[in-house]
């Protein structure tokens, strides 16, 4: 490896001060975006970047990115406006009418519904300021509430993370799928910079074992999931009776 | 700009306006033990939006800074609403109905509809929607859209709208400005050199002479800067540079195509399990009101891992079979 004994000498490794600036902040759970400017301004003195000009390349930065905030805040104004009018007991009154509906079935019907709309390149039609706080999560709590009654904090915490999880597997691994997704465009970029061709539409085929695998495993653990909800508030289930069925 | 009936100049005026309001709204929220503190946090971040590209860089990066110190020092604070109780909730969604879902579903169709059929759509020479930005501008329209049906149907004011978006904003805190400081870290990362300084230390010190060694490096290495970047598109130009293109393809003549997706993919496992990625696994714990920021990925952990082993079994078994 003399090549790259070459190639050390010629790289700077002091900019990974930002990088150890990030780990230590996160392990010792410090403010984040605190954590965020110290190691962005530890990377800059590292680089031997002045304080103006440190400031000056946050704030382009800063405005460069400002599309990013967008697709959360929009949507808010309606999203609470129909929270204060009942949007997520509507969700879970819908819920209680499905029989057979727990929390991991739900979700696993979820999984494969974003997986497939993202592969086709439709991922908008998730997300979790649109989709999971106001439908998905009160859906899969609801679920569980009407099978087991009233559910613990930490169980209802893990309905919702395992929510959350849900959208972000079936994005990840199904926007991938999708020829036109900038991921595709990025790598077929980076190998044409080496002098290799490769067609957008195998790279897209190639993505396609990984992304069934993806779908198997979280729906297993969906699957289990459901498991370990029966094992922890099974005492308490509520029979199919009259009484649950009449107030709703 | 001019070229476009709907920039996404528009959104940012919007977005602007209502982050003065609900400033206003916290600086006079007497129940918010830091009402100052955080009226100012989100005036500071209105400003950003309102008039951001006309203020010098220099100033933005004050901005900036002064909002990461307040955020730092806890200044962020939640306030008081005035919220329905449970019973009257229930029946509000009693009498409603479905019409509480419509609107919600609204913004993610319109969505869908604007970014597919209206792309290319010019009315008058004109393009309707920002070619850089169509999907977000579609989002954009789908929100208000959705805000005048629900105001309709609820029979409640735009105002009513913005409390309550404050009141999820506040939920969230400075979660909200989380992703947008990561990607100008990610920025400066690479302008540092620290995705060359990473490659050099993984690539100088890993004897990759043998193929399932060489795959396990670009694999965990593709998880592991993903898991430091936040992000997978940084991470890999500098691990196909450092490893899949010099040694999986030039050295053991691995398939291209499959060594790059399925590295692309192993970098995703990485999002998964990463603050960094904070729009994905930060944003979603802060918005679903759980008490341990990183409860989504410790959740996300135990899938991402054993496909992360699958991705490297998956390159090694393919890269050479076709």
């Amino acid at each position: 490896m003399q090549t790259a004994q070459a190639v050390q000498s010629a790289v700077n490794l002091w900019p990974l001060i930002g990088v150890a600036v990030i780990i230590g902040g996160f392990v010792l759970r410090q403010n984040p975006v605190m954590v965020v400017i110290i190691a962005a301004i530890a990377t800059g003195l590292a680089a031997a970047m002045p304080i103006e000009k440190i400031l000056i390349s946050l704030g382009t930065g800063f405005i460069k990115t400002r599309n990013l905030p967008l697709i959360l805040l929009l949507p808010l104004g309606v999203i609470g406006l129909l929270e204060r009018y009942g949007l997520k007991e509507q969700a879970q009154i819908l819920i209680a009418k499905i029989k057979s509906a727990t929390a991991g079935r739900l979700l696993i019907v979820y999984l494969f519904v974003r997986e497939i709309t993202a592969a086709l390149g439709l991922i908008s039609l998730g997300g979790h300021p649109q989709m999971v706080r106001p439908l998905i999560a009160p859906m899969a709590e609801g679920a569980t509430e009407n099978r087991y009654g009233s559910i613990p904090d930490k169980l209802m915490y893990k309905i919702r993370a395992m929510s959350a999880a849900t959208d972000n597997v079936g994005l990840f691994f199904g926007e991938d799928i999708f020829v036109a997704f900038g991921a595709i465009v990025l790598m077929q970029t980076i190998l044409r910079g080496s002098g290799i061709e490769v067609n957008p539409l195998h790279m897209a085929l190639w993505g396609l074992p990984t992304a069934i695998c993806a779908f198997i495993i979280h729906a297993f653990r969906l699957y289990r999931f459901d498991g370990e909800i029966e094992r922890e508030l099974g005492s308490q289930k509520i029979a199919d009776d009259a009484t649950k069925g009449e107030i709703i | 700009m001019n070229s476009t009936i709907l920039p996404l100049d528009y959104f940012f005026i919007l977005l602007g306006v209502s982050l003065a309001v609900i400033s206003l709204m916290s600086f006079r929220d007497q129940g918010n033990p830091r009402r100052i503190a955080t009226g100012s946090f989100w005036a500071l971040y209105a400003t950003v939006f309102l008039v951001g590209d006309r203020l010098l860089p220099l100033v933005v990066g004050i901005i900036v800074v002064v909002m990461a110190l307040i955020a730092g020092l806890g200044g962020v604070s939640l306030g008081k609403y005035h919220l329905f109780t449970p019973e009257e909730r229930h029946n509000s969604a009693l009498k409603l109905g479905n019409r509480l879902l419509y609107p919600a579903l609204i913004i993610p169709f319109t969505t869908m509809i604007g970014s597919v059929l209206f792309q290319k759509t010019k009315i008058g020479g004109k393009f309707l929607l920002d070619q850089k930005n169509f999907t977000l501008v579609s989002l954009g329209v789908g929100c208000i859209v959705a805000l005048v049906v629900a105001c309709r149907f609820t029979k409640s004011t735009p105002v009513q709208a913005m409390r309550e978006s404050r009141r999820l904003i506040d939920s969230m805190g400075w979660a909200v400005v989380l992703p947008q400081m990561l990607a100008v870290l990610g920025l400066l990362f690479m302008d540092a050199g620290v995705g060359k300084a990473v490659a050099n230390v993984t690539t100088t010190y890993i004897p990759m002479d043998l193929k399932f060694v060489a795959v396990t490096v670009f694999c965990l290495g593709m998880a592991t800067f993903t898991m430091i970047m936040g992000n997978a598109f940084a991470a890999f130009p500098v691990m196909a540079g450092g490893v899949a293109i010099p040694i999986l393809v030039g050295v053991f003549h691995g398939n291209p195509a499959i060594v790059a997706a399925i590295g692309m993919f192993s970098g995703y496992c990485g999002t998964l399990m990463t603050p960094m990625a904070a729009n994905f696994n930060i944003v979603p714990a802060a918005l679903l009101e759980l008490p341990d920021k990183n409860d989504v990925i410790k959740v996300q952990i135990f899938t991402a891992l054993p496909l992360l082993a699958v991705n490297i079994c998956l390159m090694y078994l393919l890269m050479n079979a076709f």
